[in-house]
């Protein structure tokens, strides 16, 4: 596969991008969100169609104006969110749209038979029959690539696949993809895990604002020098930081169990305490109680049992406390899903901006809002928090993911908060305002705040934390010390490989 | 004893042509809502469907194109929905709510103008009609159950009858078997994936709501000239949400859905015959009760007894191709 050339649409997407694989080998597509990685591959895999420029396959012009195109040119992907149907079963995943004929049978005999020979092959081991929705990622995303495996794809796209795999699965993906080379299937990953290009690919082209800056060969490359490339310029990609000089408790969580509307206990029996100028990092498998502890001490969320003292105050099942009198009590929260729990999508950024602290008295003008004073806040966040572009009128939607969220961190740490509660504070942002949004925790702690930072991300749960909690089914499975954890050591707490061993 | 009996097999032979138009409809339902397809314009097809089979079946004399034409009309309808709530993205609640509106107006409307009867289109003689397929063989009471039953239960019907019972079968035959079913289950869940599969959303969808129209029309057809020799205003009575009902009732699947549909069918044949009877301890109960017996299950029944009903996952939503 050799030179594709495009340019998209009115936001221009991509600009004139040119992009060479060479055949068999793992090709690693890095960039910033927006950079344009997500359209390119989309326009290979002809869900969008490019508004000029020309793919060629095996050195053949090839149009690719739908998917049906691009399975037929032996294209495959394997989408960032998983594109499975949960209520089918996996044999029925992998025939959809490949059927063979109008009855099922046939085909799904056919797909068996395959599905067991690739199992064999690249050691893809799936149960045929097992539905879905009620396999672990890690097995959906096997799925997703025995998918596109039955379609005889000979180049494989992999959409930011290790977004939701734990390390040791990982590790695994990665072993499968070199299998994949060896039989020589072309790849290509696009990823924003620098560790992960040096780790796994052959050679990386490195995207920014629509266009493609750079192609190198992975081993004649840095880290470093790719961060570089990517935001345009020098980049700090370790953090400074002094160590924790940590206070008194304000927050102590005994004992809590928080159970969902179906009566599952997703929080089960957790205790710690969180003292002022320090990080505690939660990390685990996402889905194993993190977002719920942390919604339950934001008073999002009902105690069920046990309880949480916040800057002595009590609260338990019998004595509920709501997100607004624990933000009174200094508890600041920047939510996991901002889009749906920071933020109003549909409001300006000024509206945003204040959001939770409405009743505040800066705010107020006898009854009314004083939106002069509103704005006048939004203006100064953007300002100390460098959100672009500096327009409280816009609407919250318009701005960047990175941008959304330091417009949210600026209103959460304008108050000075004792106690922060940090959720993904950097998914789906820029490796730019990573820093920077790093720097602002740190800088939080270093004024004697009290910080829980749950994150998806181990990288930054090692790079931010003092202490690490590692949860695994709603329980507390292990502590390390912040600077001591490696990643090995916390892959095999999130797998619970040690209970499982005993 | 023996008249508890006749009661009884004239009851269940009841329940089945009670429960024809709504098995057709909760197929129909069935097919258009597993694609993710709301069709809440059941009602309003069946009886737009109604309309058109007696109309044609008076101007024509022929039962069979009555039919063609009827099934014809609904799917037009079908389209109509599937215009509005795939190619252009409207909300399905909406558009089903039209698509009743408008039958239930223009049904009146032409038939007045049309026919002057008030809305009533013309008696139909028997050739323009389904009659039973084969003529009742009266058995004698001394018969054997299992031939009473075959006879006066199963026996007697007309063809839309025993199309009804054999598509349920169809239905599920296709669904869980076939190329077609697999997307269609696919597409109701997850539509994206369909998409990205290669295979055409609305195209598949489109089909969804066109099967779903033509088994309206066999629905209202049988309303009109089979059942009834004429079509009245209305005479769809609120069927088409029954059937929605029962469908829903039976989790969106075929066997299920029909249990739902045979159990209405029966409470309706059931309040039919228990009608000024006095039940004993409690006395004769009102008439309306009675009538009202089979509406009151159903909110009873969809509210407690089927549990969490899942709906297919992207019932609803319009698919909008995003990025």
């Amino acid at each position: 596969m050799r030179g594709i050339d495009k340019s998209f649409g009115a936001i221009h997407a991509n600009r004139n991008v040119t992009l060479e694989v060479a055949a068999g080998t793992i090709h690693g597509i890095v960039g910033e969100n927006g950079a344009g990685k997500s359209t390119l591959m989309s326009i290979l895999y002809g869900f969008h169609e490019a508004d000029a420029g020309e793919i060629l396959i095996g050195g053949r012009r090839t149009e690719i104006r739908t998917p049906r195109d691009a399975i037929a040119a032996g294209i495959g992907m394997v989408h960032q969110h998983f594109m499975l149907v949960e209520t089918l079963s996996v044999v029925e995943n992998v025939m959809l749209g490949a059927e063979d004929a109008f009855l099922l049978r046939g085909g799904r005999a056919r797909a068996r038979a395959e599905l067991d020979r690739l199992s064999r092959d690249f050691g893809l081991s799936v149960h045929p029959d097992a539905i879905v929705g009620d396999l672990p990622v890690g097995e959906l995303q096997r799925v997703e690539i025995l998918k596109a495996l039955y379609r005889q794809a000979r180049i494989l796209i992999l959409d930011e696949p290790t977004g939701v795999l734990t390390p040791a699965e990982t590790d695994q993906l990665f072993r499968i993809l070199r299998l994949l080379r060896e039989q020589g299937v072309t790849i290509l990953l696009i990823t924003h895990k620098l560790r992960e290009i040096m780790e796994v690919t052959d050679s990386v082209s490195v995207m920014r604002g629509g266009e493609k800056v750079a192609d190198r060969l992975t081993a004649a490359t840095s880290r470093e020098e790719l961060a570089e490339l990517m935001v345009g310029r020098k980049v700090r990609l370790e953090l400074e930081r002094t160590p924790a000089r940590p206070r008194e408790s304000v927050l102590a969580v005994r004992d809590l169990v928080v159970s969902d509307a179906f009566g599952v206990r997703r929080v089960d029996g957790v205790s710690f305490d969180l003292r002022g100028g320090e990080v505690v990092g939660i990390a685990g498998v996402s889905g194993n109680g993190q977002s719920e502890l942390l919604e339950t001490l934001a008073g999002i969320r009902p105690v069920s049992a046990g309880e949480i003292v916040v800057a002595g105050r009590r609260v338990d099942h019998a004595m509920p406390c709501d997100p607004a009198a624990m933000r009174r009590l200094g508890l600041a929260h920047v939510p996991e899903d901002r889009q749906r729990l920071g933020l109003v999508r549909e409001f300006a950024a000024w509206e945003c901006a204040c959001l939770g602290y409405q009743d505040d008295a800066a705010y107020a003008r006898g009854p009314l809002l004083d939106r002069a004073a509103m704005e006048a806040a939004c203006r100064r966040f953007m300002a100390d928090f460098d959100v672009r572009p500096p327009r409280p009128d816009l609407g919250a939607a318009k701005f960047s993911g990175g941008n959304q969220q330091k417009l949210i961190l600026a209103r959460e740490l304008a108050r000075a908060p004792a106690i922060l509660l940090v959720g993904q504070p950097t998914r789906g942002v820029d490796i730019g305002a990573i820093e920077f949004i790093h720097r602002q925790i740190i800088a939080m702690r270093d004024r004697g705040a009290a910080i829980l930072l749950v994150s998806s991300e181990l990288e930054e749960v090692m790079a931010l934390s003092d202490r690490i909690l590692v949860m695994f089914q709603g329980r507390i499975v292990g502590e390390l010390d912040g600077a001591a954890a490696d990643e090995r050591q916390l892959g095999l707490l999130m797998a619970n490989a040690g209970a499982a061993a005993a | 004893m023996e008249e508890m009996l006749t009661i009884g097999l004239s009851a269940l032979a009841a329940t089945l042509r009670v429960a024809t138009p709504l098995v057709f409809c909760a197929m129909a339902g069935l097919v258009s809502e597993r694609a993710g397809v709301i069709d809440i314009g059941l009602e309003g097809k069946m009886l737009a469907a109604a309309f058109t089979s007696a109309s044609v079946a008076a101007v024509s004399g022929s039962a069979l194109i009555a039919l063609l034409a009827a099934m014809a009309l609904a799917t037009l309808l079908g389209l109509l929905h599937g215009f509005a709530c795939i190619t252009h993205r409207g909300d399905q609640v909406v558009s089903g709510v039209a698509i009743n509106i408008i039958a239930a107006g223009l049904t009146a409307v032409l038939g007045i103008h049309w026919f002057g009867r008030g809305g009533q289109t013309p008696d139909l003689p028997v050739e323009a009609r389904f009659m039973p397929v084969l003529p009742v063989s009266a058995t004698d009471a001394g018969a054997a159950l299992p031939l009473r039953f075959l006879a006066e239960v199963l026996g007697g019907h007309n063809l839309l009858v025993y199309l009804a019972f054999l598509l349920v079968p169809l239905v599920w035959w296709l669904i869980g078997s076939s190329r077609f079913g697999l997307r269609l289950r696919a597409v109701g869940e997850n539509p994206e994936v369909v998409d990205t599969a290669g295979i055409s959303v609305e195209w598949l969808r489109y089909r969804a709501v066109m099967i779903c129209g033509a088994l309206c029309g066999m629905a209202g057809t049988y309303l009109a000239i089979a059942q009834n020799a004429a079509f009245t205003p209305n005479m769809t009575a609120g069927q088409g949400f029954i059937a929605l009902a029962a469908m829903i009732f039976g989790k969106w699947r075929a066997f299920p859905a029909l249990a739902a549909c045979l159990l209405f069918g029966f409470l309706d044949a059931v309040a039919i015959r228990l009608q000024g009877v006095e039940i004993a301890g409690i006395g004769q109960v009102p008439v309306q009760l009675i009538q009202a017996l089979p509406y009151i299950l159903t909110v009873i029944l969809l509210a407690g007894f089927i549990g969490r009903a899942v709906a297919p996952k992207a019932i609803g939503q319009p698919y909008l191709k995003e990025r």
